[in-house]
């Protein structure tokens, strides 16, 4: 297991590694190159950008700009954005918490919602009830996730009005304007952008369950526990659905990296100030500091994140060893 | 009644209703697209100011735009964009993952290793971030924005971000199908690496690449329309179905049916795409009993 863990993080390592190459080669063979937002900037002469492209040693060899950045990452120092002169780190920090609770509650919502769908839709199979929940979860993974997140804006801020003629749900940012914070306001400002992100990923989760359990209940243990003359409840909740949930593992696990990814679209959409929205920013703007940090520390979870299942998967499941 | 191959697929397949319609849907979709001057009297690119925002009339049945351009035309021209963009970077997606899947399972050793190593690094990196990091790349290289071919560059590194899901497919059946015997036979005869698979192999991992192509060019008509969307994919005035809901948030309260169109296209073009998909699985893959999974 301690061989097993240490070769696996060590082959972690080297993929960030060269993930980090490839990234950092494309973004500094970048046509325009890194100064291309300064030169939109009138106030500033080709003289002015010469000495800052000495100053940041753009005009180095790439080989040689990438054991700096490399070096200086290392040390911590993740560069300053282009637009704010801020680090890089601190403009993802500031950013994180607020893309974590998006995140969070829409991973819980996720979960409240395709599990209990997902056991009733394989206990209850070619029910209409299965139908029913088999294509609402397959219009689901089909939507555009965008234009979800468009027409509940038209519906529920723009048409439909509250008892005082104001919008029914806020479609925008994290708290109404000009009002003291207060959790109500802030779990208002949350319902759209979950919804939108919840139906989606939920539909995935419920089909995945769905099937699932029914590979499950066709076990022979299953049959083994009605066989010996269990009640109907005891045999699913025991004995099934415990087995059954094992994939969850998987999925919720491969998920996770996306409490620091957030959602592009979502927070572009309802102007929710997260790391998604931060990056669409910095790549309107050519931001290459920010570009570089948020998929760099992006790709480091989702290898930590792969790592972390298979480790758990083998711990829950003592069919599965690892080797 | 013939009994062929094909006869039998068709027997499986028609059987599956949802999977039926929605063949018809994307050929219908095909179709109109394809011949959009015949079904439409308005030009895309025709701009009417004195009309800007018109509701949906007998005259404009889906509107008319913020330039006054008609709408029902738009999406008609645009579906040609979206649907090219689709069937391009599937088929530079299948094009990749078939050819890694195929010489990973059937070389095995080092080759496979190192193959394995590659898909997994582009499994790792997260996908809608970098398609935004080279859609901003391609945007910096500033290529002339001719309407037919722009395009193309996009399709490609939307193919080339999606390959990955093919090529462990392929790769695994690959790996089956090498010990089989009569693999064994074909190199016994003397066939080598190249006949056996290419004439050999790869007909008997024809189904999940089929399977894997359906679902892929639904995939990949999402990734056009979610960049074009954001405004790093196909650039205006060319209209695909996700940039011309690029500007619709500031119009939904004039001009909601800008925004309800072009997404609505996407939705049944996609989930048409879908249902093809899981009829096409459900026939081609006798593992596979239908409705089960």
């Amino acid at each position: 297991m301690t061989a097993y863990l240490l070769r696996r993080s060590l082959q972690a390592l080297l993929t960030l590694f060269v993930i980090s190459l490839i990234l950092f080669g494309l973004i500094s063979s970048a046509p325009g190159g890194i100064m291309s937002a300064y030169a939109e900037n009138t106030d500033m002469t080709p003289e002015d950008i010469a000495r800052l492209r000495a100053k940041y040693g753009l005009d180095d060899p790439v080989p040689l700009r990438y054991v700096k950045w490399l070096g200086n990452t290392l040390r911590g120092d993740w560069g300053d954005s282009l637009v704010s002169k801020r680090p890089a780190l601190q403009e993802i920090a500031d950013r994180l918490p607020n893309t974590m609770l998006l995140m969070g509650v829409t991973l819980l919502a996720t979960l409240l919602i395709a599990i209990p769908l997902g056991i009733l839709s394989a206990i209850k199979q070619y029910t209409w009830f299965d139908h029913f929940a088999t294509t609402l979860a397959f219009a689901g993974q089909s939507l555009p996730v965008f234009w979800f997140g468009l027409l509940l804006i038209i519906v529920f801020s723009v048409t439909l009005r509250g008892a005082d003629g104001r919008p029914l749900l806020p479609g925008s940012g994290m708290s109404s304007l000009g009002e003291p914070f207060s959790v109500a306001d802030r779990i208002r400002h949350l319902i759209l952008p979950v919804t939108m992100l919840a139906f989606v990923s939920a539909a995935g989760y419920m089909r995945y369950l769905r099937s699932s359990m029914l590979d499950v209940i066709h076990e022979d243990y299953v049959r083994t526990a009605r066989a010996k003359g269990l009640r109907e409840r005891m045999v699913i909740y025991r004995h099934a659905l415990r087995n059954a949930l094992i994939p969850l593992v998987t999925l919720v696990g491969l998920d996770l990296p996306s409490l620091f990814g957030g959602a592009l679209f979502t927070e572009t959409i309802f102007a929710w100030p997260g790391i998604g929205r931060l990056y669409f920013n910095a790549a309107l703007k050519t931001d290459y500091p920010v570009v570089m940090a948020v998929l760099v520390i992006y790709s480091g979870l989702i290898i930590a994140s792969s790592l972390l299942v298979d480790v758990l998967y083998a711990a829950l499941d003592p069919r599965i060893r690892l080797g | 009644m013939p009994e062929t191959l094909f006869f039998f697929l068709w027997q499986r397949f028609r059987k599956h209703t949802p999977a039926l319609l929605g063949g018809l849907v994307v050929v219908l979709v095909i179709l109109l697209v394809a011949f959009a001057p015949f079904f439409s009297r308005y030009d895309p690119y025709q701009q009417d100011l004195l009309n800007r925002f018109s509701p949906p009339s007998a005259e404009h049945w889906m509107g008319t735009d913020d330039l006054g351009r008609d709408m029902w035309a738009r999406v008609l021209f645009g579906g040609r964009v979206s649907l090219s963009v689709g069937i391009l970077a599937m088929s530079v997606a299948i094009f990749f993952g078939s050819f890694i899947g195929l010489v990973s399972g059937y070389y095995g050793g080092w080759i496979d290793s190192i193959l394995m190593r590659i898909t997994e690094i582009f499994l790792s990196i997260p996908r809608l971030f970098v398609l935004l990091a080279m859609g901003m790349y391609l945007r910096a290289l500033d290529l002339p924005n001719v309407q037919a071919g722009s395009f193309v560059p996009l399709s490609i590194v939307i193919g080339a971000l999606s390959w990955m899901g093919t090529a462990r497919l392929v790769r695994a059946s690959t790996l089956e199908l090498r010990e089989r015997e009569y693999v064994q036979a074909a190199r016994a005869l003397g066939a080598g690496d190249a006949r056996i698979l290419l004439q050999h192999i790869f007909p008997n991992v024809a189904s999940p690449i089929i399977v894997s192509a359906t679902l892929g060019l639904a995939g990949a008509i999402i990734s056009e329309s979610g960049l074009s969307y954001l405004g790093f994919g196909v650039q205006l005035p060319t209209p695909t179905w996700g940039n011309m809901l690029s500007n619709t948030q500031n119009q939904m309260t004039t001009a909601p049916w800008t925004a309800i169109f072009p997404g609505l296209m996407i939705f049944i073009v996609v989930i048409a795409i879908n249902y093809l998909g899981d009829g096409l699985r459900d026939a081609l893959d006798p593992r596979h009993i239908a409705g089960k999974k």
